[in-house]
Formats: structure tokens, sequence, C-alpha cells
């Protein structure tokens, strides 16, 4: 994995996923540590983000590494009307490492053709953003002992969620059992349906949340991003569609854990935050070790 | 077969060089975009809208002293998948195939999706062939499908 880069939840081998996921244990034991000290990564958010800017940050930091970079492009050249290779070059000059996010879709991957430092794609647009789906696969492992047999039950916006469609690709390669739950306007793409077929899994296609909820192993919630809509009214039909209550869990499998790629709205109540299945803040916290076992092993120094 | 020899020649015979026969109505030119030959110096001839007994109607173009490597020639199934390439050499026929939809392709589709890095920052297009049937092109940068039906050309 030394100096190459992560554009895409397909650029790396299910072998080299293993070993993130690996080396992500080791640094959830032990998270502070100075093995990053004299490197530079450079965070690049050309459109706002909290969790997983955050999340990058304290992940070098607590390595001892140094980190420098904008998280708004309005106070960079890019206004001016820099074009994004002149920035990539630019930035590329002082660091060992980017990441970056950006609102155009396929914008990593050509940063990632033209910087002369590795990139590691926080999201571009409504494609890609693989630091979240390793994230997730670290929490599905780390809850249920393993990725494979699982019936994973995603819910909300499963057309637009890009988490969801990277995850769904990803556990396409573990034989796992796929129920898609969603309204009707909101069902998972062909496209990414494609990888469940080719795999000869199986899934279901359901409208209610609660169908799903006594054998689920991993329910996996998305919000109803207002932003993905050209159509609001279509919007407001829906974004209250689904409403996780606690009382909801009562019949549901001990081994159940709530997974979300947060931020949440209404999807999830407050009363199930107290639930031990509530998994979405230890997801997030997961994110940090994830992302120090990438950087580490981008940069070669795990 | 002096009637088949007729009709073959109501676009002119050439001496040497490469006839694309078998480009669907509509699509002659834009194979000959395609191909680059707008800006070539050596004598083309085209037909457009002949009587073909296979499709109804073809196109054809012949060029003069121009052989193509596959794949240049194959990009052109993107708008003629029924194509054959015919080589002449001293006005004899020395191969006829045809046309093999290839695995990638560049430049000349624009990218269907306008948030798409390519369209943004003016970049050459870049796809994968992943629908040789009915053909689609998944984008190397934004990973979208852009089917046939949604083909811009650049």
């Amino acid at each position: 994995m030394k100096n190459r880069s992560l554009v895409s939840i397909n650029d790396f081998s299910i072998g080299e996923y293993f070993k993130i996921l690996d080396l992500a244990e080791k640094f959830e034991e032990k998270p502070n540590q100075r093995i990053l000290e004299g490197k530079v990564v450079a965070l690049c958010f050309f459109e706002p983000s909290t969790r997983t800017r955050l999340s990058f940050e304290s992940a070098i930091n607590r390595l001892g590494g140094r980190v420098i970079g904008f998280s708004d492009a309005g106070s960079t050249s890019v206004k001016k009307g820099e074009s994004l290779k002149d920035t990539i070059m630019t930035v590329a000059n002082y660091s060992d490492l980017i990441v970056m996010r950006h609102p155009v879709e396929g914008s990593a991957r050509y940063a990632s053709e033209v910087s002369p430092v590795p990139i590691i794609n926080a999201g571009d647009g409504a494609n890609q953003h693989p630091t979240q789906c390793l994230l997730d696969l670290y929490s599905i492992r780390k809850t249920q002992g393993k990725l494979d047999k699982l019936d994973v039950a995603f819910v909300g916006d499963l057309k637009y969620g890009r988490t969801v469609h990277s995850l769904v690709i990803a556990l396409a390669q573990f034989n796992c059992r796929f129920h898609l739950v969603s309204p009707e306007e909101l069902k998972l793409p062909s496209s990414v349906k494609r990888y469940i077929k080719d795999a000869n899994l199986e899934y279901r296609q359901y409208t209610d949340v609660t169908d799903v909820i006594p054998f689920a192993d991993i329910v996996y919630m998305t919000r109803i991003q207002r932003e993905r809509f050209a159509d609001q009214l279509e919007y407001e039909r829906v974004k209250n569609y689904y409403n996780l209550k606690n009382e909801m869990l009562a019949n549901s499998k001990a081994n159940l854990r709530i997974l979300h790629p947060m931020p949440r709205v209404k999807e999830i109540s407050n009363d199930v935050d107290n639930n031990p299945k509530a998994y979405y803040f230890q997801q997030a916290l997961n994110g940090v070790y994830v992302r120090q076992a990438l950087v580490t092993s981008i940069l070669g120094l795990e | 077969m002096e009637k088949d020899k007729r009709k073959e020649l109501i676009v002119s015979a050439i001496e040497n060089g490469t006839v694309i026969d078998h480009i669907p109505v509509g699509n002659v030119l834009r194979v000959l975009r395609i191909l680059g030959l707008e800006s070539t110096l050596d004598p083309i001839y085209l037909g457009a809208n002949l009587e073909s007994k296979k499709y109804g109607q073809k196109g054809i173009i012949k060029v003069a002293n121009k052989y193509f490597k596959p794949e240049e020639i194959n990009k052109i199934t993107l708008v003629a998948s029924t194509a054959t390439i015919i080589e002449i050499k001293d006005y004899n026929v020395i191969s006829k195939q045809n046309a093999v939809v290839p695995d990638r392709i560049s430049k000349f589709v624009k990218c269907f999706n306008p948030n798409c890095v390519t369209n943004v920052e003016g970049l050459e297009s870049k796809f994968d062939i992943i629908d040789k049937e009915d053909i689609k092109l998944l984008c190397h940068y934004c990973e979208k499908t852009t089917k046939e039906a949604d083909f811009v050309f650049i």
C-alpha cells in the first residue's frame, strides 16, 4: 500500500483491507504513538465536513504528525479561479500525503493522477468515500466478530447515499444477505444491485423497517439528504419516512447493532442512544483508528 | 457477380487504402470525425443512404492510402457497431473484418454527468466499456455510466 492513493473502494484488495482493519485494532489499543513524527499531512477540504476532517486531524495528531490545510475553498486561491491541478501540485510541495474532499465527482481520481504524493479521497461529490466504508467494515467486524453470513439491513435513502453504495459493494464480497428498506422513490440503484446479483447473493426489498428488526445483525440507518433532491416536494414527502424508536428494538437479536454514518436528523430517536445496541458514536470513533491505520500504511510507517 | 461489382463501384474504387462499409445511416460524418479524417489530405470518398442487402440502407467511407491500427479503428464501433473494415491493395481486398468493440475509450464522448471532473475541469474523457452489446461507458473518474442514448460527441 506504500505510496498508493486510495480513491475508490475498489482500489485495494480484500487482503489489503483486512491488513488495515487488523492494524486499526492495534491503534485502538494504543491510539497515542509517535510514528508520524516529522510527517506533514495536508487536509484539503473544498467542501465542509465535521466528522471526516476532525477524525483525520485527530488520527494524525495522536500519532505525532503535523496537519496543514483548509476547511473551506473560499479562503484559498480556488476562489481566484485556480484549477484543481494547480492547487494539488502546490499543496503536494508542502506535504507527504494529501487527504481531500471535493464536491466534484472524479476529482480525487484526477488529483491522484497529477499529484506526486499519494491522495486519500475523503469524499468526491456523490461518488466515493472509501474511508467511511473502511470504518463501517471495521465496526461490523468488531461487533459481529466476522464479515460474512450476516443479515445486513440498509434503511433510508438507498438511492443517493454513497456510503450505502460503497458498503453494499464491499459486503457483496463477503457472502452477506441484504435487506433493503426504503421508500419506493429511494430504492437502491440497479448499478449497485448488480454487485449483489453478480455475487449470487440474496437481497429483499422492504418499505417498513419493522419487517427487518427481528432478524437483522446490522441495521445501517441513513439520513434522507435534502441537498440531493432536485424536487423539494419529493423531499417533503419522504423526509420523515423513517424514525427508529427504542421500543421498536424490543424483539431484536442480542447481537444487533445500529450503525449510522451521521449526521442524523430524525431517523433515529434520541431514546435509542442509551440502548447498548446503538453503535453510531463508537462507529465515528472507530474512524480515527481506521484512518491512523490507513495513513501509516500509505506512508509506509506501520 | 457483374451486378455486385457495379454496385461496389457506385462510390469510386480505390487503389490502396481502407474501406469502411455498413455504417449505419446518419453516422458517416461522425465516423469520419472519430477517425480524425477531417484533416487528412488523401482522397476520401463518402457514400450515404446507399442500398444494402443486409441493412436496407448503409453508409460507406473509402480512404485512400491509409490503414488503421485496430485500436484506432475499433473506436468507431460506438457509432457503427455493424461496420466492416476492408483493406485494399492494388484494387484487391487483402483483409475484411468486423469492427470489434474495444475495452477502453477516450476523448470523443463526453461523460453525461455534469458534475464529473472531466466536464468541470475540461479534461479528456476516459471510459471503460462495461457493456459491449448495449453499449455502456463507465467513467474512469466519476464512475458513472453513460448510455448510448446520452452520448454527446466532442
